[in-house]
Order: C-alpha cells, then sequence, then structure tokens
C-alpha cells in the first residue's frame, strides 16, 4: 500500500487568483454590457470599432487570460476533487493545461487580428 | 385521581446494520409511545432502545455537550438530544441513518477515526514555549473575544460528515471541525506556533479542498461557522504572503 501524503504548500496564490479573476470578469463583463447598450453591437462596423480600440483590445487580452486562469484553477479543483488515482489526475491536469493554454493563444489571435 | 395523559406515537423508519449477521444495510420501521415528559429525539430513542435493544446508538450527556448522539436525522444531520420531538411533522416516520462517509460499525454508530485523524493533525493544543506564569496566561478582553465561536465545538463530527469535500478526500482534507479548531489555535494571542499553523494547513488538498459549500454551517448544533474560521485562514494566509 502506497502511502499518503500531503503538505504540497500551494494553494494559497490560485485561489487568491481565482476571486481576482472572478471580479475582472465581472467588471469586464459590465463594460461589454454597457457598450453594447451604447450602440457597440448595432453593426459589424461598430463592433469593429469597439475591438480595435486599445483600451478595449487591453481589457479583452486580460479577459481572456483571467477566464482560462480562472478555469485552469476551477477545472483543476474537480480533477482533485473526484479523481483518486494519480496518474490519471496528472493526466487530466496536463490536458486541461493544454487546451487552455491553446485556447488562449487562440482567442488572442482572433482579438488581435481585428 | 388521575391524569389523563397524551401519548404520542412516533413512527421511525431506522437504518439497521449488523455486519456479523447482516449482508447489507436496511432500513426497519418501528414506532414507539411517548408521553410529554419526553421532549427530545433522544427520549423517544431511549424507548425505542427499551422496546428493541438491538439498535445500536451512542448517546452519553443527552445535552448537546458530548457530542456522541450526532446522526443524520431526517437527511440533515444532528443531534437528537437537541432535536425537539415537537418539530417532527405528524405521519411521517422520522428517518434516522448514520452520519454520512464514514465507516458503520453497526446501526447508527460510525467509524470516527479518520475524523480524529484529521483533528490530531492540526496539534489541536497550545503552544507556547515561554516558562507558564505562576497563575495563567492572561489575554485582554478584546483578544478572548476573538475565541467565542470557535471554542464552543464538541467534536461531534455532524459538519465534516456534511460537507461533499470531506466525503471525496476524507484522508486529505482536514474538514470544517479540524479547520475551525485550527483557526481557534491560529486565533490564540497566547499560541506562539501561528506561522507553523498557516504552513500545516497551506495546501491544495489540507485547507483548499473547502469550496464554501457552507453544509457545516447549516447543520452545526452548536451554531458555530467553520466557514467563517476557514475564511479568516485564508485571510491571515494573504495577509502573510503579500
Amino acid at each position: 500500500m502506497k502511502r499518503l501524503v500531503v503538505g504540497a504548500h500551494y494553494g494559497l496564490m490560485d485561489w487568491l487568483a481565482q476571486r481576482v479573476t472572478a471580479i475582472f470578469m465581472a467588471v469586464y463583463t459590465l463594460i461589454m454590457f454597457a457598450a453594447t447598450l451604447g450602440g457597440a453591437a448595432s453593426s459589424r462596423e461598430a463592433w469593429h470599432a469597439l475591438m480595435a480600440n486599445g483600451f478595449i483590445r487591453y481589457l479583452t487580452f486580460l479577459f481572456i487570460i483571467s477566464l482560462c486562469y480562472h478555469a485552469w484553477v476551477g477545472v483543476r479543483d474537480i480533477w482533485m476533487d473526484y479523481v483518486q488515482p494519480a496518474a490519471i489526475r496528472v493526466t487530466l491536469h496536463v490536458l486541461t493545461l493544454f487546451a487552455l493554454v491553446g485556447y488562449a493563444g487562440w482567442a488572442v489571435q482572433i482579438i488581435w487580428r481585428l | 385521581m388521575t391524569n389523563a395523559v397524551q401519548m404520542r406515537t412516533f413512527q421511525f423508519r431506522i437504518y439497521r446494520y449488523d455486519p456479523d449477521q447482516d449482508a447489507k444495510p436496511y432500513m426497519q420501521d418501528i414506532s414507539v409511545e411517548c408521553d410529554p415528559m419526553d421532549k427530545k429525539l433522544l427520549d423517544a430513542m431511549v424507548k425505542l432502545k427499551a422496546k428493541d435493544d438491538s439498535i445500536a446508538f451512542r448517546r452519553s450527556c443527552r445535552e448537546g455537550v458530548c457530542g456522541s448522539d450526532a446522526m443524520n436525522i431526517n437527511g440533515k444531520n444532528g443531534l437528537a438530544c437537541l432535536t425537539d420531538l415537537s418539530t417532527f411533522p405528524a405521519g411521517k416516520p422520522i428517518v434516522l441513518r448514520p452520519l454520512p462517509g464514514l465507516p458503520v460499525i453497526r446501526d447508527l454508530i460510525v467509524d470516527m477515526t479518520q475524523f480524529f485523524k484529521q483533528y490530531h493533525s492540526i496539534t489541536p493544543y497550545l503552544i507556547n514555549n515561554d516558562p507558564p506564569p505562576q497563575h495563567e496566561r492572561l489575554q485582554s478582553l478584546e483578544d478572548r473575544e476573538e475565541l467565542n465561536g470557535l471554542y464552543e465545538c464538541i467534536l461531534c463530527a455532524c459538519c465534516s460528515t456534511a460537507c461533499p469535500s470531506f466525503w471525496w478526500n476524507p484522508d486529505k482534507f482536514v474538514g470544517p471541525a479540524g479547520l475551525l479548531a485550527a483557526y481557534r489555535f491560529i486565533a490564540d494571542t497566547r499560541d506562539q506556533a501561528t506561522s507553523e499553523r498557516l504552513d500545516n494547513l497551506e495546501d491544495p488538498y489540507r485547507l483548499f479542498r473547502c469550496h464554501t459549500i457552507m453544509n457545516c454551517v447549516d447543520v452545526c448544533p452548536k451554531g458555530l461557522n467553520p466557514t467563517k474560521a476557514i475564511g479568516k485562514i485564508k485571510e491571515m494566509m494573504v495577509r502573510r504572503a503579500v
């Protein structure tokens, strides 16, 4: 029987980052909602102009990074909660990281192409 | 002269399992007559035990101090000795099960080893290396105030066994009862091992399996708030780190 080990001494920064990214995403959502009410989604040109704005690009980039970090902590928590065998867990962690990093790059490319 | 005593019959559905005799657990229907002097669920259970002495459950102080008679009452963890019989609706059986998530020894008696192992892992005693003063280590009123809502825990395990995170990782997650006790010593100004205690808990499993589900707060028979204590531990860790 394998001995149980705990004491990895991490988790605080992830826990804190999950909360900080949640607040940022909530604020970003409100900004985009306000922009939409202001007519930013009325035509492709209006939407393009919004997303071409440097400040909005900056916020959108942060949003994508926040979403991926937030999802990483959340999905990793699900694996840690429910998946007991360490080999399967580490595989799922790696696959999750690959997927999220890939999505982040893809999303940034789409935004910066606009 | 005789007083007409109004008896009330209570229907019970009780989880029964004797590993020496039963292949698997089953629910037993049984009823018991109670008189107006029987106020609490435990009173009815003592009568039940007199009727069928094969039913096994723990109880001791019968007043919410020892924490022995914690069980799952109609789907919610609680102490039988603190649960009013008058709160049960008539016509519906009272369903009693052992605390969820822990191995059943017999009927309503569970094996608490895992629970106490987690409790012991947080060094639940004051650590102070200064020579003890002649009388006692005094605290200011404000410092003592911080321990209210922490020291009252009776370790009945209602909270930890209501916590889904403790169900999934009972060997690695300290659980609400253990974390409440941990904060009781972290918050104590007389304790000198605060940083070591925080080190001991700073772990993705030991502390950060708490997802603020708050079942612990919902069921605590003493009205304590382990979620708040866990939040304060995290807050101290943040203050230490940034």
